[in-house]
């Protein structure tokens, strides 16, 4: 259960990142595997290789990701935003492919440097405690708070803050904001920028909890994705419901039936929303 | 003017073609392998190009068209025995049939939805032959014990003659009546249904082509490598440079599709020295071009031709 909540946590968080910047921008990054992934091993380099320790090693994971997520806008998103010669309806299947091959381009650049073998990021708090007779290691607990004290500070952000309601505004309607005299490539920055954070964050939990390699680009994004379409696209809370019932339907299939059969539940159920209420639960459209 | 210019790119094409026909008197066996395996994917690309490009339905799961077509053939013939040509027309109709699937939700959802259903697609299929491993032969593939033919050049010509027709074809519906409704509908189906074209009915159609080919096409495939396997036939990434391919060779261009998938397999051929930073490059190199000639090779040597 306790594993299942920690799971639900971390999907959460990344997906989080992912349909804000949908919700802002309409951009669908397909690049997230590969941002989290590189979060992930950059603490992990840090830790083990250049023996930083653990706390400066998410640290750099972290900002790794914020730096991989401000490349992906400027190298790939934005000239292709800003291109005369792509007409605006086929904007969003080229941000779609410039992304993707942006996500196989970093992914392989991990694999270069680093090998494909799974790596797992020191875990911040060591030990285990035992809840009602599980033993669960503490740093799944860790993870889980972590996850959720992100999420309420970037609840905080949007709702209570001058810049989150400037980017609320923009995903609501990006012309009015420009008329209101602020700059909507700023608010657009300011989107990325939590993106990276939320991503990288998720990614170095991801990585002290299951491991990551260059293979698990492709799930990663696949997951968030899904989660995403699942929880409605742009819709924050929705997602956040949909990766607690992707996590947990995940979890006990592989528990109570077997772990070969862990996503089937899932695809199955996002088949299903799609057939009766293809905007997603809480979609807008 | 237009029909001046189609028939000057019907000879460029001609005399391509008629070169690569020769090809098998002086290349290696390793050349035409490799070459073999480019057409094959030239004809997912173009498939998938008809339903991109003309029909504006973004499929993410071109290998759930072609993986169906490839595993219907290959396990008819592996555990049942059935005979090669049997198994391949088969293995397409079982396509075909997954096309209609396909299409139930692209007539009810648009844009990223339709390309994630398409995605799921693909992630259910592989699921699906790794739990059924009996008869799939699960994650190590499944091993065909006939093949069409071993000799390399007689396999090539299988496949530059299947690629020319399905070209031929393909292009022709693009250009023909059914293929302006079609991109029609795709750019505005509000607009175009006003006008009187019953758009489901194309769509469908636009599908049932694609997948056709596309399940042809993948069960060829499966015969020429005698084994089907995830990581050929339905794995997202052989997806991915389907996909690629057609946005390099130029969208809505249907040929350049093929041109994009045979630089794409002999690109990564030639980076083999490179060792692991082969996909990097190809992929640097896809992104470079849809960023500077988003119309792709075919798409950029078209405008300068209609400017000039």
């Amino acid at each position: 259960m306790i594993d299942g909540f920690a799971i639900s946590a971390l999907y959460a968080l990344g997906a989080t990142g992912f349909t804000l910047i949908f919700g802002v921008s309409g951009v669908l990054n397909l690049s997230h595997g590969a941002i989290m992934v590189a979060a992930a091993v950059a603490a992990w380099a840090a830790a083990s290789v250049l023996n930083v320790g653990t706390y400066a090693g998410a640290l750099i994971g972290v900002g790794v990701a914020l730096l991989t997520a401000f490349a992906t806008y400027f190298a790939v998103v934005k000239p292709i935003q800003d291109s005369r010669r792509i007409p605006n309806e086929e904007k969003e299947i080229f941000v779609l492919t410039g992304t993707l091959l942006w996500g196989i381009m970093i992914q392989e650049l991990i694999a270069y440097f680093f090998t494909n073998n799974a790596k797992t990021v020191l875990p911040i708090v060591e030990g285990v405690v035992e809840i009602l007779g599980v033993r669960t290691p503490k740093n799944e607990i860790f993870t889980a708070i972590v996850c959720c004290l992100v999420i309420a500070l970037l609840w905080l952000l949007v709702n209570r803050t001058r810049t989150g309601k400037a980017v609320l505004a923009a995903s609501m309607n990006p012309r009015g904001v420009t008329l209101l005299g602020l700059e909507l490539t700023n608010i657009y920055i300011v989107v990325w920028a939590i993106y990276g954070i939320l991503a990288g964050i998720a990614g170095v939990l991801l990585g002290m909890f299951l491991g990551v390699s260059s293979y698990s680009v492709g799930p990663l994004t696949a997951s968030a994705f899904s989660i995403v379409v699942l929880g409605g696209l742009g819709s924050v809370s929705g997602s956040l419901i949909a990766a607690f019932v992707v996590g947990y339907l995940e979890t006990l299939t592989a528990y109570l039936v077997s772990p070969a059969y862990r996503t089937i539940p899932a695809l199955l159920l996002l088949v299903f929303v799609m057939y009766i209420r293809p905007q997603g639960l809480l979609g807008r459209r | 003017m237009s029909t001046f210019f189609s028939s000057r790119l019907f000879f460029i094409s001609l005399v391509l073609v008629v070169l690569a026909a020769t090809l098998p008197f002086y290349v290696s066996g390793y050349v035409l392998g490799l070459l073999t395996v480019a057409f094959y994917f030239g004809v997912f690309a173009m498939a998938w190009d008809l339903l991109f490009g003309f029909a504006g339905e973004v499929n993410f799961g071109p290998t759930f068209l072609i993986g169906v077509g490839a595993y219907t053939a290959g396990i008819l013939n592996a555990q049942f025995g059935w005979s090669v040509y049997l198994c391949i027309v088969l293995g397409a109709s079982a396509s075909v049939v997954a096309g209609l699937v396909l299409a139930l939700p692209a007539l009810r959802v648009r844009g990223p939805y339709f390309g994630l259903t398409t995605l799921v697609a693909v992630l259910m299929l592989q699921n699906f032959i790794v739990v059924f491993a009996d008869l799939t032969g699960g994650e190590i593939g499944l091993t065909i014990p006939d093949v069409i033919s071993i000799n390399a050049g007689t396999n090539y010509w299988i496949a530059l003659g299947f690629m020319t027709i399905s070209a031929a074809i393909l292009y022709g519906l693009s250009q023909s009546p059914i293929g302006l409704v079609l991109q029609a509908s795709g750019q505005d189906p509000v607009q175009a249904g006003a006008l009187g074209f019953n758009i489901v009915k194309h769509k469908l159609a636009a599908f049932i082509v694609s997948a056709f080919f596309s399940g042809l096409s993948g069960a060829l495939l499966v015969f020429y490598f005698g084994t089907a396997s995830v990581g050929t036939v339905v794995d997202v990434a052989v997806g991915v440079n389907v996909i690629v391919s057609a946005v390099l060779g130029g969208r809505r261009t249907v040929l350049g599709a093929a041109l994009g998938a045979i630089f794409l397999i002999v690109a990564g051929e030639f980076l083999r020295p490179t060792g692991e930073l082969a996909t990097f490059i190809v992929s640097a190199v896809a992104l470079l071009v849809v960023l500077f000639f988003p119309g792709g090779f075919l798409g950029a040597a078209l405008s300068r031709e209609a400017r000039s």
